[in-house]
């Protein structure tokens, strides 16, 4: 526990000294801030319908900001040679992860929450309450952490960083079109590949419309368990190739 | 003490070590010569527990490195070949973070670290990020981040490479001081490092151990050819051979300086052979080829000729010497 909080210190310290982190959350917020004026405000409609489309649209937060978070975390340790301060001292792989994945997603709710003024603001000026915003807000970090879990996945897997990133978009892509796999087939497999879908069955479905649902909730945390035992089992297997 | 046995590491399908077997004494410092991918590295990082051997078994300090990895890892520290640095943290808050992930606490890191930065010459640069260090200092770095958490065994993996002569000297003195309080182990190709260094020496070459022992031992070695340069100034009433002239031209009775002085070194025990000569430092270089150290006999004929004797010395040194046979032994049986 001690060695994992020692990490997460660094690393969210890391992420706060590092321009390319406040770089990508002005991106990722003006991108949003963009399609929110563009499209969720446009002509009138009821407030409900308005915070859908707003987390509609926040969803490129955790998509691509949780690729773009994560995709350094092991590889550029690999790239810099800095891995092995962490791999000779004692200090367990689940450790590392835990680690580093704990800060990523410190960070990543430190850029959820600075998008949180377009709600208000919907909320100032319709009639939505609190619990449909901290739904949708829930479900985005659910979401989040589920991405970044992939991303650490696949920044465990390499030192370029540009194939960490690549792989990491690649499947979270690929988990957010599952629904379309789905379509083209039948029977049991299309409901396994329909409720694997990383974003339109349990977040559009869901906690978009300000719905929490006990299913979605433990789909988000068991494919964030899932990726960060495979980031884990990939630490260690290096040591033994 | 550090016991190796049967250690072996493969990459794939390819053996990059082993199996090898060895011991390292406690308050020795021990010197890994090789070759590059001679496999010292991969020797070293899996004393470090960093890697894990393929087969055999490690102890360190009597605990089993493979099952007990993190008992190990207190126990070490490890300066790979690139120094593992944050380059966005300043120089003390990295060693805060090395000594807390070995275990240390803060208030015990915050007394220990002035001595590291002492001993490290870092007290100047102490509140500098990492990033805008020269390579020097980033090497020193790495060694206080070792030395951090007083380990009882200490491994240096090239400590030198890339440093110019200045910061070579100030890092062998560096690992002199080091020597006093810490097991050794140093891995360098560079032999003049490794000489100076190191009380024992392990030469490795293609995954194995070619040869172990102090340079004196391993350079013991009956009826090889060495290589003795002897640099003499010819008299000037013999002519000037370095402008192609003879001595006939000037006195019929001044004797050919290259045959002459070819014949008092041909003549001393234990030389072979004596190669032609070259102009070199003001005098001419003869090499000879020797079957023992016979230097002293070489000086003495010299004098006694009424020669004036510039430079002798081998033409490598011992170390080269014992290197280039053991590697070259290794190639040939390969």
């Amino acid at each position: 526990m001690r060695a994992t909080s020692i990490i997460y210190v660094r690393e969210l310290l890391a992420y706060l000294r590092s321009p390319f982190s406040w770089v990508l959350a002005a991106l990722l917020l003006l991108v949003q801030g963009i399609l929110f004026q563009a499209f969720a405000l446009q002509g009138e409609q009821l407030s409900a319908i308005v915070l859908e489309r707003f987390f509609y649209f926040a969803s490129c937060i955790p998509l691509f900001g949780g690729v773009l978070l994560s995709f350094r975390l092991i590889a550029e340790e690999r790239q810099q040679h800095s891995m092995i301060l962490l791999n000779t001292s004692p200090v367990r792989d689940t450790q590392i992860i835990l680690g580093k994945f704990f800060a990523a997603l410190t960070f990543f709710t430190i850029l959820l929450t600075l998008s949180l003024y377009m709600p208000l603001l919907i909320k100032v000026n319709g009639k939505i309450s609190g619990a449909q915003i901290f739904a949708g807000y829930f479900g985005l970090f659910l979401m989040g952490s589920a991405v970044l879990a992939i991303g650490m996945f696949a920044s465990s897997l390499t030192k370029s960083q540009l194939i960490a990133v690549v792989v990491g978009a690649v499947i979270t892509g690929l988990m957010c079109i599952l629904f379309l796999f789905g379509k083209v087939l039948s029977g049991s497999v299309r409901d396994v590949f329909q409720q694997l879908d990383l974003w339109w069955i349990h977040f559009q479905n869901g906690f978009m419309r300000g719905v929490i649902n006990l299913k979605d909730v433990i789909y988000y945390v068991a494919v964030t368990y899932f990726f960060l035992l495979l980031a884990v089992k990939t630490l260690e297997a290096k040591r033994w190739q | 003490m550090i016991r190796a046995s049967n250690l072996s590491k493969y990459y794939g399908g390819k053996r990059a070590l082993g199996p090898v077997s060895f011991e390292i004494k406690d308050g020795e410092t021990v010197g890994f010569l090789g070759l590059n991918g001679a496999g010292k590295t991969t020797a070293l990082r899996i004393l470090a527990c960093d890697l894990r051997p393929s087969n055999g078994t490690i102890e360190v300090g009597g605990v089993d490195a493979v099952a007990e990895p993190h008992e190990v890892r207190k126990r070490i520290g490890f300066l790979p070949e690139n120094p593992p640095l944050y380059m966005d943290m300043s120089v003390d808050d990295y060693l805060l973070f090395a000594g807390e992930l070995r275990g240390m606490s803060k208030a015990a890191i915050k007394k220990r670290l002035p001595d590291v930065l002492d001993v490290t010459d870092l007290g100047d640069v102490a509140g500098d990020q990492i990033g805008t260090l020269s390579h020097g200092y980033r090497q020193r770095v790495g060694v206080a981040q070792a030395i951090i958490h007083q380990p009882k065994f200490l491994i240096l993996d090239e400590p030198t490479r890339g440093l110019d002569p200045v910061q070579i000297v100030e890092m062998r003195n560096l690992i002199h001081d080091l020597k006093q309080n810490h097991t050794v182990l140093i891995s360098s190709h560079i032999l003049t490092e490794i000489s100076q260094t190191c009380d024992r020496l392990l030469v490795l070459g293609r995954g194995k151990i070619l040869g172990v022992g102090s340079e004196s031992e391993l350079s013991a070695h009956e009826g090889e050819i060495r290589q003795i340069s002897v640099t003499i100034r010819v008299p000037k009433q013999w002519g000037d051979p370095y402008r192609g002239e003879t001595p006939k031209d000037k006195e019929a009775e001044a004797p050919d300086p290259k045959a002459s002085i070819g014949k008092v070194l041909g003549g001393v025990e234990g030389v072979q052979s004596v190669a032609d000569p070259y102009e070199q430092g003001g005098g001419l270089l003869f090499a000879l080829s020797t079957t023992k150290d016979c230097r002293a006999d070489v000086s003495r004929a010299v004098v006694d000729a009424k020669l004036d004797l510039i430079k002798l010395d081998y033409a490598r040194s011992e170390l080269e010497n014992t290197f280039i046979r053991l590697v070259g032994g290794a190639d040939a049986s390969n």
